[in-house]
């Protein structure tokens, strides 16, 4: 299972192994990491799972498509890595990825 | 505080009460309990992608079992609360236990309105409120098999995009003259229908069902009008109901809900009520609101939490909603009734459209298809109660919140 670091907002870094299949999001509800709230559960409607990604990382992920882009513009204080969790799939090649928690969803 | 908090409810509501509570600190003895079987669980994906097989079940729960351990918090799932004896502070579960408290908090949802004409009681005829009842449906969809859908409200319409997908005929009975009657404009009821149609899916308003016929299963669905459709299975969405049994029987103000204050107490001062199953203040609108939403469970919860621990926190949000159907996302924020304008922003044959609701000037509402840009701009507009030009509001070229009227 790939492993994925999340950064929560006061500094915490939460190491964690995710399943194939489920997105970033849905990691971070069931180990609850701080920070990530996901109230409409997956389907790009709240934009309330913001997370930046580290920079590195960033061009390896399936591009966002408009509904998310259009979700992250007047998310809190989003930024060019910015992505919504619930839209990232956790694949194989995501291992070590390192993800930040912005200090408040909105 | 110390003592012990009993929650009452296994969804939205219930799971985030545990989280507030812990997080803010409560040491005392917490218990949830929840007469399904599951962990607490989403419902949203229940009439999409867990009813169409591509969410597995234990994608549903919003936290592992591990999380309760951590949070100390007493699982008692599969157990059914009969009655809450407000005196004495006790409730009392099916399994012949009873539990007491020192707050109570009541999370108990909605439940399905049910059909009430003749056959109503036959075989093959579904409801959709809990995963047991998304199993069953599931169990009786196959290809080729003829799905008749009671009501063209969110449920409804989902549920028959999601039969289409599966390689079902599906028929839509709406009782209106628009499906989504209640809670969207008629250029966007209009709009849904017409996707609905594109994609197969039969569409008959002004429908009213007198009686269902069949031996042991449903054959046949019979309408007022004298028509009739062939069906393999009925799935009913007429609407829910706040599920305040419970509370009534208790001596709790009830109308169309558990009467509850903006701090989500009900009459009795160690009872506590939030999400669905509530009527609430709602100061942004200025009535009182019963509302089926994520959002409201999400955020009335935390309220009721915090003031379970007497931190006095007014629930007051401008509640959102969205629904998948097809490749079309409906995404709304705000309570349109009671507006006196309507202005539609850009073009529904573009597929991305968006209406705007105002009274007085003021937005109230705004109704965005495939249109996240406007939806979040109008969050917080809304929640600002920001006045707006109509003129600016049409032109889809500005951004919605250059509509704003600065004072």
């Amino acid at each position: 299972m790939p492993r994925i670091v999340f950064i929560e907002a006061d500094g915490a870094r939460r190491e964690l192994e995710a399943p194939l299949g489920i997105s970033l999001m849905e990691a971070a509800k069931q180990n609850a990491v701080v920070g990530i709230i996901a109230l409409c559960g997956g389907a790009c409607a709240c934009a309330t799972c913001q997370v930046y990604i580290d920079p590195r990382w960033i061009a390896r992920l399936r591009a966002p498509e408009d509904m998310e882009l259009g979700m992250l513009e007047s998310a809190w204080e989003p930024r060019a890595n910015s992505r919504l969790s619930c839209q990232v799939p956790i694949t194989a090649d995501l291992d070590g990825i390192e993800v930040t928690v912005p200090q408040q969803q909105e | 505080m110390t003592g012990a908090i009993v929650i009452i409810g296994g969804g939205q509501a219930a799971a985030q009460a545990v989280d507030t509570l812990r997080k803010e600190g409560y040491g005392g003895r917490l218990v949830l309990v929840a007469d399904e079987p599951e962990l607490p669980y989403q419902r949203p994906p229940l009439s999409k992608k867990f009813l169409s097989g591509e969410m597995a079940a234990e994608r549903l729960p919003f936290r592992h079992l591990a999380f309760y351990e951590e949070h100390r918090t007493e699982l008692r799932l599969g157990t059914r609360a009969l009655h809450i004896d407000a005196a004495a502070r006790v409730v009392g579960l099916a399994d012949g236990t009873t539990l007491h408290y020192d707050r109570l908090l009541l999370c108990l949802g909605a439940s399905s309105r049910r059909l009430d004409c003749p056959g109503a009681e036959l075989g093959g005829v579904h409801y959709l409120r809990g995963v047991a009842d998304a199993l069953a449906l599931r169990a009786d969809i196959r290809p080729g098999g003829r799905a008749v859908i009671i009501g063209g409200g969110y449920i409804g319409l989902e549920v028959a995009a999601t039969c289409r997908q599966l390689g079902c005929e599906v028929t839509v009975l709406e009782m209106t003259d628009r499906v989504m009657n209640r809670v969207v404009a008629p250029s966007v009821s209009d709009f849904f229908a017409r996707s609905h149609r594109f994609h197969g899916v039969d569409i008959l308003c002004n429908a009213r069902v007198v009686r269902l016929e069949g031996r042991e299963r449903v054959e046949r669905v019979h309408c007022a009008d004298g028509s009739s459709h062939p069906a393999d299975l009925l799935v009913v969405g007429v609407g829910a109901r706040a599920a305040s049994e419970l509370a009534s029987e208790a001596g709790l103000a009830c109308d169309n809900g558990i009467l509850v204050d903006e701090y989500c107490r009900t009459s009795d001062p160690a009872i506590f009520a939030a999400g669905d199953c509530t009527n609430h203040p709602s100061p942004r609108y200025g009535r009182r609101v019963r509302l089926e939403s994520v959002d409201n469970a999400f955020e009335q919860a935390k309220a009721a939490a915090l003031n379970l621990l007497d931190r006095g926190v007014v629930h007051d949000r401008v509640p959102w909603f969205w629904s998948d159907q097809f490749d079309n996302k409906l995404l709304i924020v705000g309570l349109s009734q009671g507006h006196d304008q309507s202005v539609v922003r850009g073009d529904p044959e573009s597929r991305s459209f968006t209406v705007c609701h105002l009274k007085e000037g003021e937005l109230l509402a705004v109704e965005a298809i495939n249109h996240a840009k406007d939806y979040m701009a109008a969050r917080k507009m809304i929640a600002e109660r920001v006045h707006v030009r109509a003129d600016a509001l049409a032109d889809p070229g500005l951004p919605l919140q250059q509509a704003s009227v600065r004072g």
